[in-house]
């Protein structure tokens, strides 16, 4: 339409307005044609590698963490297990062998709760006069040391192991693997004294829900704590 | 007419040199595309409407384009790129559906 009109522009005023407006034009088609190059480069570009080459700087940051993180791991790893293997291939007994071994079976051991174990921990007594103490009240004391780096774990004279449980018999007190506890509850835990009484003792932790039900429970960091009741293979 | 031939020359080109874009240039192209065909469908609702002046589609998609990478630009300085750019294009696309919709009026008289 504008064409048309243009045309007749350009015949009423003697080719004045013409080159003008072919040179206008021009410029439209060159727009357009570098829209449509740029329309084909960036749909180009988009196909070839969509995951790094649009991502911010932000994200890239946190992919080149992640990933610095990761081979650092890995690279240690690749250091102990070189450190192992050098280990074994210069002993001709097998003395190194049965040490790893060894060592291997007394971490578990007390992982699994059947060795005694020895180390710094925290003994914690909940004293409990009025009987408000459930057997959800220990489980949840227990996760809290668990969350908290717990180690080795008795209550009363249970070892805890993974498979512990708590219920609450009809008679007062609460049963832990099957034996009764009764008030004052001592936890002996073994594992980072300091981390693990602050963790007690976080805002409504679990000293603090333990003394909203009335109960009282008593942290103490020791320099030795010793475990020595154990869990039947 | 001319337009037309030079959008579908431009594609035809990108896709027989297929240019890799700069990196400067990475986050701030798909804006500016999308600015520009903000322009280009107003320049053809212009001339639908019988006002088409290319003097005014030139300066509007120049300004377009440049100034939603400007907005890009500054966005990434300031740490709020990602937001920006979501709003420019948020922006651009009702402009262009709001465009579309007159060509379409236009058009079909519907």
């Amino acid at each position: 339409m504008s064409e048309q009109s243009g045309e007749n522009d350009a015949g009423g005023r003697k080719g004045l307005l013409r080159p003008r407006l072919n040179r206008g034009q021009l410029i439209v088609a060159v727009l357009c044609a570098v829209l449509g190059f740029a329309v084909a480069a960036q749909v180009r570009s988009n196909d070839k590698d969509t995951k790094f080459a649009t991502a911010r700087q932000d994200e890239l940051v946190g992919i080149l963490g992640d990933l610095s993180q990761r081979s650092d791991r890995l690279r240690s790893d690749i250091r102990d297990l070189d450190a192992t293997k050098s280990g074994l291939q210069h002993d001709a007994q097998g003395q190194a062998a049965l040490e790893d071994a060894r060592r291997r079976a007394t971490t578990y051991g007390i992982l699994a709760g059947t060795l005694p174990a020895t180390g710094p921990g925290i003994e914690l007594t909940i004293n409990d006069p009025q009987g408000r103490v459930r057997a959800a009240s220990l489980l949840d004391t227990l996760e809290e040391l668990r969350d908290a780096g717990a180690e080795v774990v008795q209550v009363g004279d249970v070892r805890v192991g993974v498979s512990t449980y708590f219920t609450d018999p009809s008679g007062g007190g609460v049963m832990a693997d099957g034996h009764l506890l009764t008030p004052p509850y001592r936890f002996l835990v073994i594992g980072d004294p300091h981390t693990l009484a602050t963790a007690m003792n976080i805002p409504g932790g679990v000293l603090r829900t333990l003394h909203n039900s009335g109960a009282d429970g008593v942290v103490a960091q020791r320099e030795k704590i010793t475990v020595q009741a154990v869990r039947s293979p | 007419m001319i337009a037309l031939i030079g959008l579908a020359a431009g594609v035809v080109l990108g896709f027989v040199f297929h240019p890799g874009v700069p990196l400067w240039l990475q986050p701030y192209l798909p804006i500016a595309i999308v600015a520009a065909l903000d322009a280009m469908f107003g320049g053809l609702r212009a001339r639908l409407d019988g006002v088409f002046d290319d003097k005014v589609f030139v300066v509007s998609f120049l300004s377009n384009t440049i100034i939603a990478a400007l907005i890009v630009f500054f966005g990434d300085q300031l740490g709020v790129g990602s937001q920006l750019s979501t709003g420019v294009v948020v922006v651009l696309g009702i402009r262009i559906f709001s465009n579309v919709a007159a060509i379409r009026r236009k058009l079909f008289q519907a």
